[in-house]
């Protein structure tokens, strides 16, 4: 799977020919075409600047592009109603770089807050939430107030609440930055195991070991233009495939009989 | 890494959305109970004007007024007791006194003096004529008619029905009654307006919250209500007592007494049922305000945003 133009007949997300530009300031990401195929995991890397939070805001619906289309579940967001999008950011779960966790809410209300705010019960969904928090680490915390956590504390419960209402996409943007190497392939163990249950992942890090951990589709924004790289695997296969048809390309070629070199690195 | 055991969820109830405000909310509160008092003794005050013009207003219209002017060679106190009885004589009307030139003489006083006045002085004399409730009720008296018995009876008199000074009356009355709903407008108008303020205040101050709320998939009523139930109560209770110290003045400007040319203007307490029902509504309305007021803010914020 990889998220190269338009190959996935229903994405979750889709691209197309997307430019966005603040105000009247220059083209912050220019051309985006790309598909975030349903199940799909994929890392987002890129300078500081580069666009990669205007693109998450995109993807995460907190912004419209200038241009271009992008469509969620098949909609096209700019003839979406606007009494149509809440519904949508339910599907959709985002890790904040800063967190925005509310201050005032102790940690298990901030991460029931995407349920509350669907109108489910507390009975019915205060176990679930008290075993996700357990899973991350913060079961003997679900009374804290955000402030007195630690920031790798804090980072688990933005990222308790972007998986508790089970999206179908979820953004991270550096969502283990601020823990250490355990807990970060805690983290990522978690959102492998999200997307194994079929959430599409999409997780902007500038830690190159993160990315080395996952064989996965690499995005890389600069200057606003965005190049993807397929997962080690589709290289691998593409790769034995252009060697396939270029063996039998120069079979073709050769008279029967005759050995060939071709394909051969 | 072994899965650490379940904990139980926290005991209680969900804690609320927005937090609470810590004192932030307080000189809103004064303001919106200083406008709500202000509103209330407006209201109280335009009431307290139509009630004095309606008793002013029909007593000048249940009486009537005939002079009659002194000539020479008549008896102007026969002409009066002649004129009274001629007014008994007719439909619609109670009594009729013919006052004495005593009593003229009482009305000049304050303006001449005591015995300032020679003896044989003309003085006109009145005749007071009442009506009855009935025929002031339904408008029916004609003063035409009593001045054409009067002229047939040969009496140098003429009628005042009063309806100049009635007229006056009503038009201030109406004037003040005009004032004091103008007041109320504009009061409420500025309560309206402190309260979207600060409606919006409270929102930027809780962008978080909203953030939070909005990315969260949240329906911007559910937001909206937030902000809208917080402020219902503040409006209910700044309302409240507001409503109150306006009944509190109110009772003491009617307790201490005022003079009936200040009663005028100021709010008069009766234990009359629409004051009570004007106070107690207060409240309500200055919530209901502020719910509209802070629901209009929060849509108009969260327009903004997509």
């Amino acid at each position: 799977m990889t998220a190269s133009p338009h190959s996935d007949p229903e994405p979750v997300v889709r691209f197309d020919n997307v430019g966005m530009r603040y105000g009247r300031g220059p083209e912050i990401l220019r051309d985006l075409s790309f598909d975030l195929p349903r199940g799909s995991f994929q890392f987002l890397t890129g300078p500081s600047g580069a666009g990669k939070t205007s693109l998450l805001k995109l993807i995460y619906l907190a912004a419209k592009p200038s241009r271009g289309l992008v469509s969620f579940f098949g909609r096209d967001t700019a003839t979406l109603p606007r009494r149509d999008l809440p519904d949508l950011r339910r599907r959709i779960g985002v890790v904040f770089q800063e967190f925005r966790l509310l201050n005032h809410l102790s940690v298990f209300d901030n991460v029931a807050l995407p349920l509350r705010v669907a109108g489910k019960k507390r009975s019915d969904y205060a176990e679930d939430v008290a075993e996700l928090l357990a899973w991350v680490g913060l079961g003997d915390r679900m009374s804290a107030l955000p402030p007195t956590l630690s920031g790798g504390e804090q980072q688990r419960v933005a990222i308790a609440r972007a998986v508790v209402g089970q999206p179908e996409i979820l953004i991270a943007d550096e969502p283990t930055g601020n823990v250490d190497p355990e807990m970060g392939m805690r983290l990522l163990r978690l959102f492998a195991e999200l997307n194994k249950l079929g959430t599409t992942i999409i997780i902007a890090t500038h830690d190159l070991q993160l990315v080395r951990m996952v064989d996965a589709p690499v995005m890389t924004l600069s200057n606003g233009h965005l190049h993807i790289r397929p997962s080690r695997g589709r290289r691998q296969r593409d790769a034995d495939q252009r060697e396939a048809e270029g063996r039998e390309a120069l079979d073709a070629m050769s008279p029967p009989g005759t050995d060939t070199e071709a394909g051969d690195e | 890494m072994s899965e650490p055991a379940v904990p139980k969820p926290p005991a209680g109830g969900n804690g609320r959305l927005l937090p609470p405000d810590a004192g932030r909310d307080r000189p809103l509160f004064l303001v919106a109970a200083i406008l709500v008092f202000l509103a209330c003794v407006a209201a109280l005050g335009a009431r307290g004007a139509w009630l004095q013009a309606q008793t002013w207003t029909s007593d000048l219209e249940s009486s009537l007024t005939i002079q009659i002017r002194p000539v020479d060679e008549r008896d102007t106190t026969a002409d009066a007791e002649t004129a009274a009885e001629i007014a008994r004589s007719m439909q619609g009307v109670r009594d009729a006194t013919a006052r004495t030139r005593e009593h003229a003489l009482a009305l000049l006083r304050p303006w001449l003096g005591e015995g300032n006045l020679p003896d044989d002085l003309p003085l006109p004399l009145m005749v007071e004529v009442e009506l009855d409730s009935e025929t002031v009720r339904a408008g029916s008296f004609q003063p035409e008619a009593l001045q054409a018995r009067l002229d047939e009876a040969g009496l140098a008199a003429t009628v005042d029905d009063h309806s100049r000074w009635a007229a006056a009356v009503r038009r201030a009355a109406t004037t003040a009654q005009t004032l004091g709903l103008a007041l109320l407008a504009l009061v409420a108008g500025a309560a309206a307006a402190v309260v979207a303020f600060a409606a919006r205040a409270s929102l930027a101050a809780r962008v978080d919250v909203i953030d939070a709320l909005h990315l969260c998939g949240a329906e911007d009523r559910f937001i909206a209500g937030l902000f809208q139930r917080r402020f219902f109560m503040l409006g209910l209770k700044s309302g409240a007592a507001g409503a109150i110290f306006a009944g509190l003045v109110s009772i003491l400007v009617s307790v201490g007494g005022s003079p009936a040319d200040m009663a005028f203007f100021l709010p008069q307490w009766a234990t009359d049922p629409f004051e009570l029902i004007l106070l107690a509504l207060a409240p309500l309305l200055a919530g209901l305000t502020a719910a509209v007021s802070a629901r209009l803010a929060v849509a108009s914020d969260l327009r903004g945003r997509w």
